[in-house]
């Protein structure tokens, strides 16, 4: 089975985002990157179906600046055979078509059954360019998965995916484009001689020039904003649960009116 | 012809109540660009939802019905909606951030040269540029996001967005639509609604959420409460409530779970970690029940109740049900 993961480094979650100077976009000094925790499922789903086929390929797509290689770096050691890094100072992070043109660019020099994106990136969370992807390289897509059973002759895939209010089951040809949902899998940890084998897999460096495109983004996101801080409200201390029960409850009635 | 085009989202036999959060809105930017306000409706058997949407402001209900449209199908309903757009020609296409719409906006505007400006939880225009107001980083940030390409394509968190009474003519107007069946796409085997009725996290307008502290899989207290409440209620829980396998995946709240955006989020035993925060920090009112005055979810909460969860929602519940019976 042959799965191209296309996997975006983001800042960790914990990171305190703060918005610079000029409102143009985010403070990245001292950001500490990790692999998008949707990316991170991805790869250990391709993982497991090369293991379940006991052949194929997992390649690690990924674009965006040079710090990107320790991310595709990560996915080595937890086992992906080679990466391809899309390294341009054309780059525009924040447009997920151009996101999407480039890996359909990409891909076409890669052999694969499946693709996997993540459901979204928890960094711009767009949610939008798997689906575009499937869009531009007319296949199908399945969105927001939790899980896969891939048939036999590698033909056809069936998927439980997340609906609002419950789960569909959905059948469709390979390749697709599955976007990876939490509950998918527990991704494993990378081993230490999984490390020092990473150190000497390929990584393929690409410029938007060497893949023939010219980046078109279609969105502009500026005027960058820390949301409106709030404040503690009123803290109960000390009271027994039926008096401060009622006591909120009053509150949440006469003074918040929400209820 | 439509100045501004909304998708309404039909489940289950029911028209979504974030399809009048966009007619609403859709309203407002149609006066503003002094042009029409249109709705489309897709799938089987749908045009007699019509008149609904007609109270909320709709001049046009444009219809596209098909058997192969019986199901939602990412690439069936993003052909028909792309149809409708290139037929109508709108400025500005609004459709609802839920998962479907997830699914159908981005397909739909990769079709048409253009992306989505995702998940807006305000919209403002500036001349006849359409700005919309998206949270980042789960809420960490916002940035304001406009579109380069035509039309202009939006999704909106629901839930967030005023719906406002407005009675239009709603006249149906019928999409000739032929789905492209040379196109390969997947087929539904099997649908597994949650027929209890209880509301998605994403949409409900009450919370109410268990963690570590609930020390173990038994949330009644808090199933309780949502029951007290009635359907526009829901439980959901933190990541480590969810990874020690006390709850589903679809109900973590969070940076890596969902972001919520209810008028009330009720924590309980939760501590309120960074990640935890960035899901909920933007609910309209929070109330915590921790037995750690030091936990960090007090300096969000409105309320913030010091004490033991076990003792406090027994006494919370009874007091809700004797107000909410008043
Ligand atoms: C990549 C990544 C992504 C993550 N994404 C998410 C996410 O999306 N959502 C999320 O929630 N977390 C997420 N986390 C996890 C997060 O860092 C925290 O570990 C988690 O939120 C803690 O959950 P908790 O508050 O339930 O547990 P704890 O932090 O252990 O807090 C339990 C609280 O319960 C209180 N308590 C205990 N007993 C009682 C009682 N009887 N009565 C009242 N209070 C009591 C305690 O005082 C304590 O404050 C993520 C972490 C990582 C690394
Ligand atoms: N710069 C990128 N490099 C590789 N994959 C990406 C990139 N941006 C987005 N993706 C993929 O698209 C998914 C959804 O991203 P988004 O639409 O930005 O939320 C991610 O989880 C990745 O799988």
């Amino acid at each position: 089975m042959k799965s191209l993961v296309c996997l975006k480094q983001v800042p960790d979650t914990e990171t305190q985002i703060k918005v610079n100077a000029d409102g143009s976009g985010i403070v990245t000094d001292g950001i500490k990157y990790v692999i998008n925790p949707y990316d991170e499922f991805s790869v250990e789903e391709a993982l497991k179906l090369k293991e379940k086929f006991k052949a194929g390929e997992v390649v690690v797509l990924s674009i965006g600046p040079d710090r990107c290689v320790e991310a595709i770096r990560t996915a080595l050691a937890m086992g992906a055979d080679r990466g391809v890094h899309v390294c341009d100072e054309a780059v525009n992070n924040g447009d997920p078509f151009v996101m999407a043109q480039t890996l359909a660019a990409a891909s076409g020099n890669i052999e694969y059954d499946i693709i996997f994106c993540g459901h979204r990136a928890i960094d711009d969370d767009f949610a939008e360019t798997g689906a575009m992807l499937a869009e531009l390289l007319k296949i199908p897509q399945i969105t927001l998965v939790t899980k896969i059973e891939v048939s036999a002759d590698k033909k056809t895939i069936t998927c439980e995916r997340d609906i609002e209010g419950g789960k569909e089951t959905v059948e469709s040809p390979l390749p697709c484009v599955v976007s990876s949902q939490k509950g998918l899998n527990e991704p494993r940890y990378a081993s230490l001689p999984g490390i020092m084998k990473a150190k000497k897999k390929p990584v393929d460096k690409k410029t938007f020039a060497d893949l023939g495109l010219t980046p078109d983004a279609k969105l502009v996101s500026k005027n960058f904003s820390m949301p409106g801080s709030r404040q503690a409200g009123q803290k109960f201390e000390g009271m027994e649960p039926q008096e401060v029960a009622k006591t909120v409850v009053q509150a949440l009635r006469s003074e918040a009116k929400v209820i | 012809m439509s100045k501004v085009l909304i998708y309404a989202e039909i489940k289950a036999g029911k028209i979504k109540k974030s399809a009048f959060e966009l007619a609403s809105e859709g309203r407002k930017l149609a006066d503003a660009l002094g042009g029409d306000l249109g709705g489309i409706l897709i799938g089987s058997g749908v045009e007699s939802f019509g008149p609904e949407l007609a109270k909320f402001g709709v001049d046009t209900v444009y219809v596209a019905e098909a058997p192969e449209l019986e199901n939602y199908n990412s690439e069936y309903f993003a052909q028909a909606l792309a149809q409708a757009i290139t037929e109508t020609s709108p400025e500005i296409v609004l459709i609802t951030h839920t998962m479907q719409g997830k699914d159908l906006a981005p397909r739909t505007a990769a079709k048409l040269g253009a992306a989505v400006m995702a998940d807006c939880v305000s919209f403002r225009l500036e001349g006849s540029t359409l700005i919309g107001k998206r949270p980042m980083f789960a809420g960490k940030c916002f940035a304001e996001c406009s579109a380069t390409a035509s039309p202009q394509i939006a999704t909106a968190r629901p839930n967030v967005l005023e719906v406002v009474e407005n009675a239009k003519a709603g006249a149906i107007s019928k999409i000739a639509f032929t789905p492209d069946t040379s196109r390969s796409t997947y087929v539904t085997k099997e649908l597994n609604l949650d027929t209890s009725g209880k509301v998605d996290l994403t949409e409900a307008e009450i919370i109410i959420s268990g963690g570590r502290g609930m020390g173990g899989s038994d949330y009644s207290l808090l199933e309780e409460m949502a029951a007290i409440f009635g359907p526009r209620a829901t439980v959901g829980a933190s990541r480590a409530a969810v990874d020690a396998g006390w709850r589903k995946h679809s109900d973590q709240v969070g940076q890596t779970g969902k972001t919520v955006t209810p008028n009330l989020y009720i924590a309980c035993g939760i501590s309120g970690s960074i990640q935890h925060l960035a899901g909920m920090g933007s609910s309209k009112v929070i109330v915590a029940i921790n037995k750690d005055p030091e936990a960090p979810i007090f300096t969000k909460a409105d309320y913030g109740i010091v004490g033991d969860l076990f003792k406090v929602l027994p006494e919370f519940n009874n007091e809700l049900k004797a107000i909410l019976a008043e």
